[in-house]
């Protein structure tokens, strides 16, 4: 639990800082903050008890889940404050792009080991493609309580 | 002036802003049409491509092309526009006004000073490290410090002082994975402590705003925009790439 909410300000801490570098207003980074954190607690618990190794599956549904919260909760943050969407959900995206994946694609890549570089390029589509995934099923949702608030 | 030119003129100069400041298209498109809805102008026809924008008001005789020949990032102007385009629709300024005030945009939002800018890249780098890896040595800490600071310094400058695309990524990049060759070849650490800092000091560059954008570009039916901007985030993506295998390569 304490990890979890360690891992939370970490994501907190990294998303604020990605909201400076990309010069979004002030008054919404404390919330991007908060929606990045979110994201990134929630994959971590679903990933919790899978140990060092995590399987690929269990990682795939994290990461559609905290695309989920993430799409959800910037919406509901761009309603709230009248902002653009993206001022929050590109910052809080930041803790949950594959880097570590990415990276050692190209490591292997570059110390002939093309196998491993195949199976960490695996991964890193099926992140991103789960991501964009809870992006889209967020956009869903937002649609449908749309809809049956204003019928 | 006559009235219909200020109204064209604003929804051009409020669509140029935003597409040249990191806004998705659909934003672009949307935002000038309820300029000219609320000006009074329905109907108007407003074609939006991630290289420029071409506006006809139905009654007008003319059509107006504006070019968007460089692209940065800068949310707080999208924001900016957002919210005159919002006190617009509400009748809370007039149209000359908000006109003027778009015109003032590019002076009058702030950005965040360098130093302060350096100090976030520091801390993304720091606290992904830690997230994505674990502290096993608190000297790696002070190594994604260093690289994260050094590699978005080089990457800045580049971007703003040389303006060449694509390798301030890649000079970025090198720096970064020097900064883990020296831990490893003259400081002992561990390859797996060497690509804990590689992995944190990079997350600064991830070209987070061409990938979201070209998603959505792609998903609201932008089929020139959305692959288009794909490509963009795409080449930062080899040029962090090359430079990290130029730097692994020596190991």
């Amino acid at each position: 639990m304490i990890h979890i909410i360690i891992e939370g300000i970490l994501a907190y801490a990294a998303t604020v800082g990605f909201g400076i570098i990309l010069n979004i207003p002030r008054h919404a980074l404390n919330v991007a903050g908060w929606i990045g954190a979110a994201g990134w607690a929630v994959y971590e618990l679903i990933v919790l008890k899978s140990g060092a190794q995590i399987p690929l599956a269990q990682m795939a549904i994290g990461m559609l889940t905290a695309g989920l919260l993430i799409g959800v909760l910037s919406n509901w943050a761009a309603r709230v404050k009248h902002m653009p969407v993206i001022l929050f959900n590109i910052p809080s995206l930041v803790p949950l792009v594959p880097g570590g994946q990415a990276y050692q694609v190209i490591r292997n890549l570059v110390t002939g080991h093309g196998n491993i570089a195949l199976d960490y390029l695996g991964q890193v589509i099926a992140i991103a493609g789960m991501i964009a995934l809870g992006f889209l099923l967020s956009e869903l949702l937002v649609r449908i309580t749309y809809r049956l608030r204003h019928v | 002036m006559d009235e219909a030119q200020l109204v064209m003129d604003t929804a051009l100069l409020a669509g140029q802003i935003l597409l040249a400041n990191g806004s998705e298209i659909a934003r672009v498109e949307d935002t000038m049409q309820r300029i000219a809805d609320n000006a009074g102008y329905r109907y108007a026809n407003i074609f939006v491509l991630l290289t420029g924008i071409t506006m006809s008001l139905p009654d007008g005789e003319s059509t107006q092309v504006r070019p968007i020949h460089s692209r940065t990032i800068d949310l707080e102007k999208v924001a900016q526009v957002n919210t005159l385009s919002r006190q617009f629709a509400s009748d809370e300024i007039d149209l000359p006004t908000f006109y003027q005030q778009l015109r003032q945009i590019e002076v009058a939002v702030p950005t965040f000073p360098f130093w302060l800018q350096e100090l976030a890249a520091i801390i993304v780098s720091m606290t992904l490290t830690v997230a994505f890896t674990g502290i096993d040595a608190p000297v790696k800490l002070l190594f994604a410090m260093l690289a994260g600071g050094g590699g978005y310094a080089v990457f800045y400058y580049v971007n703003h002082e040389l303006r060449v695309r694509f390798l301030s990524e890649f000079l970025a990049s090198l720096v970064i994975g020097f900064v883990a060759y020296v831990g490893i070849r003259w400081l002992g650490f561990t390859r797996t402590a060497g690509d804990a800092v590689i992995i944190g000091a990079l997350m600064p560059l991830v070209p987070g705003v061409p990938i979201m954008n070209a998603f959505r570009d792609t998903m609201s039916g932008n089929y020139l925009s959305g692959p288009a901007r794909a490509v963009e985030a795409v080449l930062s993506v080899c040029a962090i790439g090359l430079g990290i295998a130029i730097m692994v390569s020596l190991w």
